[in-house]
């Protein structure tokens, strides 16, 4: 049995230890906001936070998350306000919308570190989340517009 | 990381040992040590050990043999692809550029959003194809091994300002036993290995450093 807190709640899960994260959060608890993309830790769609760090839970073992905290874009804000959710629709910004979950959790991480960042740092910290359908320069200006979010609301 | 490409091993024949302890490059695979004892010929994936070496009488030139021999290894792409000179490693036999273009980050360990430990675990995934080993990041950059030569590596090994501050013991416990040192050897998912085990390697540069820890004359390669 393995003990973990999902988006704030302890759940218990009788899985195989070795099972990825993406498939225990998707198939056992049913938080299929976060998408299965390349199933080898290359499109970052799977992305969630261990412990507020970014992980591939596509290639992370679930014990990897025994006893720690994942969050999930269910998690993100209760009501869909976290001033990335709120700027990714006032841009816009999806186009199908599958990478999106792992964008915006991506972009989570940097804001949480880094609260005003500037291209190079967007450009870095997104670098293993890929758009096919190319909405990189919307997100970009989403993520500077969610740092101005959260500037204002403080 | 991930390895794609099948091209054609980089590891290179241990065919320079002798020329080495003698700072000699350039020459036919020698077999024969100064003193005109016989050494054994090795294949790519095979380390000469350090029992090997020994009948090699002059101190100095078994030391330096004993280092380019090691050298070997730390020269392959299992090895050099994590010790890049620069803020993104490499990955496969022809040291491409790891994919995602991820960077070293302050402390050789990523940035947020593409850490090592966003994607890579404590063991390699078969499936995936992700490679993995505990602790796994970067070498610091004052540890660059990509472009360098066994003398160059050898002074930075040696120098307690590049080398964080171990000493010659510490070296040797840690090419003997450090657990993400250990995965060159055990890369998963069909890469080739570094040459010989980390046994061997770790047999090597203790005899290095009891030999005087003397390094390869520089412009000789292994």
């Amino acid at each position: 049995m393995i003990t973990l807190k999902v988006n704030g709640e302890v759940r218990e899960l009788d899985v195989d230890p070795e099972m990825p994260l993406l498939w225990a959060l998707r198939d056992v608890l049913g938080l299929t906001g976060t998408k299965y993309g390349c199933g080898q830790a290359q499109c970052g769609a799977c992305t969630v936070h261990l412990d507020g760090e970014v992980v591939r839970s596509c290639v992370t073992p679930v014990r990897r998350a025994a006893g720690r905290e994942v969050t999930t874009i269910e998690g993100l804000s209760p009501d869909g306000s976290h001033p990335l959710q709120r700027a990714w629709c006032d841009l816009a910004v999806p186009q199908c919308g599958f990478c999106q979950a792992g964008q915006i959790m991506t972009s989570a991480a940097l804001l949480a570190s880094n609260p005003k960042p500037g291209d190079a740092d967007i450009e870095r910290c997104l670098a293993g989340n890929i758009c096919r359908c190319g909405t990189y320069t919307r997100i970009r200006a989403a993520v500077k517009k969610a740092a101005q979010i959260s500037e204002e609301g403080r | 990381m991930r390895e794609r490409r099948g091209a054609p091993g980089r590891c290179v024949l241990a065919v320079a040992v002798i020329a080495l302890a003698c700072g000699r490059t350039r020459r036919q695979p020698e077999t024969t040590s100064k003193g005109g004892a016989s050494l054994p010929q090795v294949s790519a994936g095979e380390l000469r050990s350090a029992e090997a070496l020994a009948q090699i009488e002059n101190r100095a030139d078994r030391s330096r043999a004993l280092f380019a021999e090691a050298s070997r290894v730390f020269l392959h792409p299992r090895c050099v692809n994590c010790h890049p000179d620069g803020d993104t490693p490499h990955q496969g036999m022809d040291l491409s550029v790891h994919d995602p273009p991820v960077v070293r980050g302050p402390d050789d360990k990523g940035v947020v959003g593409v850490q090592c430990s966003s994607c890579h675990q404590d063991h390699n995934l078969e499936l995936a194809r992700v490679p993995g080993a505990p602790e796994w990041h970067l070498a610091p950059r004052a540890m660059a091994w990509v472009g360098k030569s066994p003398h160059a590596i050898c002074e930075q090994m040696k120098d307690p300002a590049r080398n964080r501050g171990r000493t010659l013991a510490q070296i040797v416990e840690h090419n003997a036993h450090d657990r993400l040192v250990a995965w060159g050897w055990n890369p998963g998912h069909g890469r080739e290995p570094a040459p010989g085990t980390q046994e061997q390697l770790g047999q090597l540069i203790a005899a290095w450093v009891e030999s005087g820890a003397e390094c390869p004359i520089e412009g000789a390669t292994p």
